[in-house]
């Protein structure tokens, strides 16, 4: 029975993690189908190789033991003198959110950042060696990096690593020379200058939106409020992105964050206003709005 | 009330709680198709009795039974309906809360839960739960279950409706949204001091 992974996406899928563990490569977790190959699963695996889940409550929590992963939503946008970053704040570990407030944006110097995405730990791994190699750069240039210099370097790593790593980056930055630039570098260790990047299993929902609202020259309010309803709009539609959104504007003057949790965030289709509990609506005394 | 498509949430207004006979509600998570279907064996099945004119209901306890024979037989033929489910109600002024997963497994208790609810939910129902709440108290422990599973379920979207079942009979709430909370100053700049964490 061993390693069966077929990917089935018509309903949350079911996990048995037993056979996970021969996929070394899966940054996603590959669901195996429950179905008839329960009962055959459970006389097979060697109760030494059982997962934590022994008991399954509910085949549809999926594996816990997964690896992290950030689904996420990440955009990196131009402007009129510097760069806006833009990310979601969900891990997740299959279907469980380990971390409902991450910070995929990431520093690699006090000019260029680095938008995270797909396997934490392969992004994780990846922004600490380039930091590394552009501290040390630093310091031989005897001034910053240039943004350009940075993206090579991530490049060079993803590239040169494409079979083991699963994971898309933006990076952006502003440097004296070019200004603001954005490099999106997505799985196969491509390198791409673009006036705005979008990475992320959310940014599948974005293509068309930025289609229709991208523009060139915007102002850094334009450019954020822009960022800000990307990724509020990804969230609403992708499973693996959700939480807060956070955003750095890197321009001459220097870096700012910003943070904005969900009420800071519009609504959008068939979302509702949040409510502290059904009681507040019983009391407001409409007529009973429980229906039989 | 979410229906997703894999990672997609793609629709945020399916009504997973629906009412069966005089006496019960059924709450359904997974295939959305299969608890459709479902619902028509339950239509039947209401209907039939019904039909014997006798004056007597099947009450939730026997619809649970049904529920539980229909997925365990499925099971059985590898071609299980891939859902779980709540099966809760009050007749003659007795109360019967049970479940019934897509293998067959099916037991009662005063709380159950599906999914995530299981990991999530149910410990802290054991540790607040406890006989004779009322409808508000029960409620704002039902929220609090909610609002959890919300920031830690993937496939939660924040639509809920909540249902209250009585002698009289069944009352479901319209669809509403829960407050959520994520102005911690931990959150705020998580990464300070240890660039490139989460």
């Amino acid at each position: 029975m061993g390693d069966q992974t077929v990917n089935s996406y018509i309903y949350s899928p079911p996990a048995a993690s037993s056979a996970r563990k021969l996929c070394f490569y899966s940054a996603f977790t590959h669901p195996l189908l429950i179905q008839g190959f329960l009962l055959l699963n459970y006389s097979n695996s060697s109760s030494i190789d059982r997962s934590a889940q022994n008991h399954i409550m509910d085949v549809s929590t999926g594996d816990i033991d997964a690896p992290h992963s950030m689904g996420t939503t990440i955009i990196g946008v131009t402007y009129n003198g510097g760069v806006v970053l833009g990310a979601d704040s969900r891990t997740s570990t299959g279907m469980y959110v380990a971390n409902r407030a991450s910070d995929k944006i990431t520093k690699l110097t006090d000019n260029v950042y680095l938008c995270r995405s797909g396997s934490a730990a392969d992004s994780q791994i990846v922004s600490d060696y380039v930091r590394y190699f552009l501290h040390q750069h630093t310091i031989q240039l005897g001034q910053p990096s240039t943004v350009k210099v940075a993206a090579n370097l991530v490049r060079l790593l993803s590239y040169n690593n494409k079979n083991m790593l699963q994971t898309g980056l933006i990076i952006g930055g502003w440097d004296k020379y070019e200004g603001g630039k954005i490099y999106g570098i997505p799985l196969g260790g491509t390198i791409l200058e673009q006036p705005f990047a979008i990475g992320g299993s959310g940014s599948s929902y974005l293509y068309g939106f930025f289609d229709q609202a991208w523009k060139e020259g915007m102002t850094q309010e334009e450019a954020e409020q822009l960022v800000v309803k990307a990724v509020s709009l990804a969230i609403a539609r992708d499973g693996a992105s959700g939480g807060v959104v956070r955003t750095v504007t890197i321009n001459s003057e220097g870096v700012t964050r910003k943070f904005y949790p969900c009420d800071k965030l519009p609504l959008w289709h068939e979302e509702l206003e949040p409510q502290n509990s059904l009681l507040d609506i019983l009391s407001a005394g409409i007529p009973d709005p429980m229906v039989s | 009330m979410g229906g997703s498509y894999g990672s997609t949430l793609r629709y945020k207004s399916v009504e997973r709680l629906k009412p069966v006979g005089k006496h019960s509600l059924i709450g359904a998570s997974g295939e959305i198709s299969d608890f459709q279907e479902i619902m028509r064996y339950l239509d039947d099945l209401i209907l039939s009795d019904n039909m014997w004119d006798d004056g007597n209901s099947l009450g939730p306890k026997e619809v649970h039974n049904y529920l539980t024979r229909v997925m365990y037989n499925r099971r059985n033929k590898f071609n299980p309906l891939w859902n779980s489910l709540v099966l809760g109600g009050v007749k003659n002024g007795q109360k019967y809360l049970g479940t019934v997963s897509m293998i067959g497994v099916h037991y009662e208790d005063n709380h159950v839960a599906t999914g995530f609810g299981n990991h999530l939910a149910r410990p802290l129902l054991r540790d607040e739960w406890r006989e004779n709440l009322t409808f508000e108290e029960g409620v704002i422990l039902l929220e609090k279950c909610m609002r959890v599973l919300l920031y830690r379920d993937r496939s939660a979207v924040n639509k809920l409706q909540i249902a209250k079942i009585t002698e009289e009979g069944v009352t479901i709430s319209p669809p509403y949204s829960l407050k959520t909370f994520w102005n911690f100053s931990a959150f705020e700049n998580p990464t300070h001091g240890a660039e490139g964490s989460w």
